[in-house]
Order: structure tokens, then sequence, then C-alpha cells
């Protein structure tokens, strides 16, 4: 099920991307951290971290999410 | 011999069940999305009907009270995420009150059969009013069931949570009518109002908004019982 971070056919969504660039920014957080940041309830934080995993843009380190290449290049797009 | 179909429901001390849903506020996986947070997981009977309407805007308003205690809020029904939409909207509109929690649109009735919300007796296509109290374990804590006719009382449902966490807290148990400190709830003569039977059909509907009623809109009128 999608929450309308990444479209059908690859684009993120704005949310989204304020999500990737936070990180960008801050280099890992965790999902805690992100809901305090952005100011979102927690289980859609949660809900957007793991479609962007899914989708190849996040990785995990234990309770921190990092950006990968992929997310990299999206950002540097923009 | 005639056939009895038994329905398992969740009962108090059982982990609630896992699922994943579409709601009002994007897709949520559950109890994954709202690990190490309480939650309370409610259902309504349907959208755009008048006691429903009364109850969100009391869930809405005490949302704030909920947040402070760790407790996520989360609505229910068997009505497609588009309804639920229109109905928000339409509540903001009317009445100015913003819901600021998630509702779910269980569409199938997939949630509503796994957590035992409908009741044949009652209604065999809408969900009762349920009220499942879920903590950061995702161990069932307390159910409440009432009827359709009936709204529930939201600030019991805020001094249900208050109990329990301090049950956690401090090893106690709570005794009757406890309450965590002294109370200043809202009788107010608004609270001794009822619901007016919604109209089913469109020449009612035009026709309720002048029959002297206090309307928020076409299906949520109310009266003082003389």
């Amino acid at each position: 099920m999608s929450n309308g971070c990444v479209s059908p056919d690859g684009r993120l969504s704005d949310r989204a991307l304020m999500l990737l660039k936070l990180l960008k920014e801050k280099g890992k957080l965790t999902d805690i951290e992100i809901a305090e940041l952005t100011q979102r309830p927690l289980f859609q934080v949660r809900s957007s971290l793991r479609e962007l995993t899914s989708a190849g843009f996040l990785k995990q380190e234990g309770a921190h999410y990092l950006l990968t290449e992929k997310a990299e290049e999206a950002i540097s797009k923009t | 011999m005639e056939e009895t179909k038994v329905v398992s429901m969740p009962r108090i001390g059982d982990l609630a069940p896992s699922f994943e849903a579409q709601t009002t506020m994007g897709p949520i996986k559950f109890p994954d999305d709202f690990k190490g947070q309480w939650v309370v997981l409610f259902s309504h009977p349907a959208d755009f009907t008048p006691v429903c309407t009364t109850e969100f805007i009391g869930f809405a308003k005490l949302n704030g009270e909920f947040q402070k205690r760790n407790v996520q809020l989360i609505g229910l029904s068997i009505d497609n995420i588009y309804s639920h939409i229109a109905w928000v909207m339409n509540i903001k509109e009317k009445t100015g009150v913003e819901i600021p929690f998630p509702i779910i649109a269980d569409v199938d009735g997939k949630v509503a059969q796994l957590f035992g919300m409908l009741h044949p007796g009652e209604s065999s296509t809408v969900t009762v009013r349920a009220v499942f109290v879920i903590d950061p374990n995702a161990k069932i804590r307390a159910i409440i069931y009432y009827p359709l006719s009936s709204g529930r009382n939201i600030r019991e449902i805020l001094r249900l949570v208050d109990a329990l966490q301090t049950v956690d807290k401090y090893q106690v148990a709570t005794p009757a009518n406890w309450v965590p400190a002294p109370q200043t709830w809202e009788f107010t003569e608004e609270n001794t109002k009822v619901i007016v039977p919604p109209p089913t059909t469109y020449e009612d509907a035009v026709k309720r908004l002048q029959e002297g009623y206090e309307c928020t809109d076409w299906y949520l009128c109310k009266k003082k019982l003389s």
C-alpha cells in the first residue's frame, strides 16, 4: 500500500523529498527524531520510512535511517 | 442440525490482531507503526450519521489530552476512503473542528471482523461503537462496546487510559469513579440535548433544516426533551 511518497513511475512526492533532504542535512535519524523534527505523527513517519526503504531510497542501521546513493541522486536532481 | 457460526473475538489480555489498512492519513501497518505508543482504536457505525459526528467532534477536542498521554487515536468504519474524506471535510466546514487522527476505510470489513466490531444482533452491516485500548506492547487492555443508538463518553475513555497508565506506573488498582485529579467536566446545557433521527429521503433531508431543530447539517439535528 503506497502512502504517496513514491509514485508508480518512481517520482518522489514533495513530502518524501523533504524527508530525504532532512536526512541529508542531519546524516542519520531515528523514526522518533524525524517525527519530532517534522511535527508529523509517528505512525505516518514510519509508514513513509517503510515505503522509501522498500523503494531503495533509504537504508537502516539499527534504529537509524540513512540515505542511499539512489536518494542522493534524486536530491541532486531537484 | 442447524450450524452455528462461532466468531472469535479478541479479549482483554490478548495481543491485538495485526492488519494493514488505508486511512485518511495514509496507509498504516498495525501494530508496527504504533510501537511504543498506546492506541485507542474505535469503530463507529457510519460516516455522515449524527451520533458518530458528535463522537468524532468529542474525540477531536480531546485529542491533545490523548497525545499528552502518548495515545494515538484511530477511528474505523465500513466506509470507503472518499466517504471518510468528505465527512471529515464536512465536519470542518460545518463546525470548524479538524479531525486530527486517522480513520480506517474498512470497506470489506476485514479489520472489523478481526476485532469483533460487528454484532449481528445489533446490525450485520455496520460496526457497533467498539473501543479497544491497546498498550505499547500491543496488548489489549480494555474493551468497551456501545450500541448504535448511544454516543460514548469520551472523557470516560480518557479516564480509562489514565487508570490503566496509573495501574502500570504505580502497581496499584483504581476504585470505582477514580479520577487522577479533581475534574471540571463539561456537563453543560448542550449535553442534555438529544439527536433527532436523520431523514432517509432527499425530500425529508431538504425539509429538515426548516423544521425548527438546532441543526449542524441536515443529518445532525438536536432538540431538548420537554
